[in-house]
């Protein structure tokens, strides 16, 4: 194991980490839901299809909380453009074709519905709560992706 | 009220997210890379959160209602089954091969990256697919 000193961001990496707790941490105390990003996507498109297969609108009245966290989160970088130094905003580094983040898309947005769960959900929030079921998530998700870039980066 | 807490936290998240480089995915992969050049940020980003989450959450368990008077909607399942393992499996699979989980994709399609967008319409091809597959499941089951 070799540390790449030249992209370790240690500060930037507590104090954003820091935020995202204090998020998750609010979303519960104020709202009293759990801040997971692929739960709450995941619960539009859940009403969506109880609307197609059960004609059942009522499912639609809990997608106002849902729809207001993701513009928040849209507005996110808009605000931190104007807010933060230029230095502080990262710069996408994108390797993956087209054609790969289709593949990826795909197998991120089943995966986190059959888990019930995705990086912020059982990462941030399950650990937060000391949650052995989000624990296995997270070490099986995060073995996933050590053993994806594993193969992708030194067996081909 | 509470649309405006809700779009508050979301930004809060989002600004963590740009912030702690979550949303560059060589940053992901490089966090990934663990034989390779390895950057532990990710594990900073980690611990910075769940520093902070776990005095939140443990506040939380302690009261019966939220700020805003309503419930406390913390998880009550606690089981341990492989649709769980390798649904969380498979995702990692996604998160290795772009570097993209979905709140960090959500926050760089919204700020223009239209590879971001790509991803975002096909993980939300792969959850409608996920609806789709429940249903001829269990045809009667209502989700929540």
């Amino acid at each position: 194991m070799t540390i790449d000193w030249n992209h370790f961001t240690p500060w930037a990496a507590l104090g954003g980490g820091v935020l995202l707790g204090l998020a998750s941490a609010l979303f519960m105390l104020v709202n009293g839901r759990i801040l997971g990003i692929s739960g709450i996507l995941g619960g539009l498109l859940g009403a969506l299809s109880n609307s197609w297969f059960h004609k059942k609108t009522s499912a639609f009245s809990d997608a106002g909380w849902r729809l207001s966290f993701l513009a928040g989160l849209a507005a996110a970088p808009w605000l931190l453009v104007w807010l933060a130094p230029a230095s502080w905003i990262p710069q996408p580094r994108i390797e993956a074709s087209t054609t790969v983040i289709v593949m990826a898309g795909l197998l991120v947005g089943l995966g986190t519905r059959y888990g019930s769960g995705c990086t912020s959900g059982h990462g941030v929030c399950g650990l937060s709560r000391l949650s052995p079921r989000s624990l296995a998530a997270t070490i099986s998700f995060m073995a996933g992706g050590f053993l994806t870039v594993y193969v992708v980066r030194h067996l081909f | 009220m509470h649309r405006l807490t809700e779009f508050a936290v979301g930004l809060l998240f989002g600004c963590g997210l740009v912030l702690s480089g979550m949303t560059d995915p060589g940053k992901v992969i490089g966090f990934l890379d663990v034989t390779g050049l390895w950057d532990p940020s990710l594990a900073l980003v980690m611990g910075g959160a769940i520093a902070v989450g776990v005095l939140g959450f443990g506040w939380a368990r302690h009261r019966s209602t939220n700020w805003l008077g309503g419930d406390l909607r913390l998880p009550q399942t606690s089981q341990i089954d492989v649709r769980l393992l390798a649904g969380s499996a498979v995702f990692g699979v996604g998160w290795g091969l772009a570097g993209f989980c979905p709140g960090p994709a959500w926050v760089s399609m919204a700020a223009g990256n239209s590879q971001a967008l790509i991803f975002v319409i096909a993980m939300l091809a792969g959850m409608g697919l996920f609806e789709v597959l429940e249903h001829f499941k269990s045809p009667t089951k209502v989700q929540a």
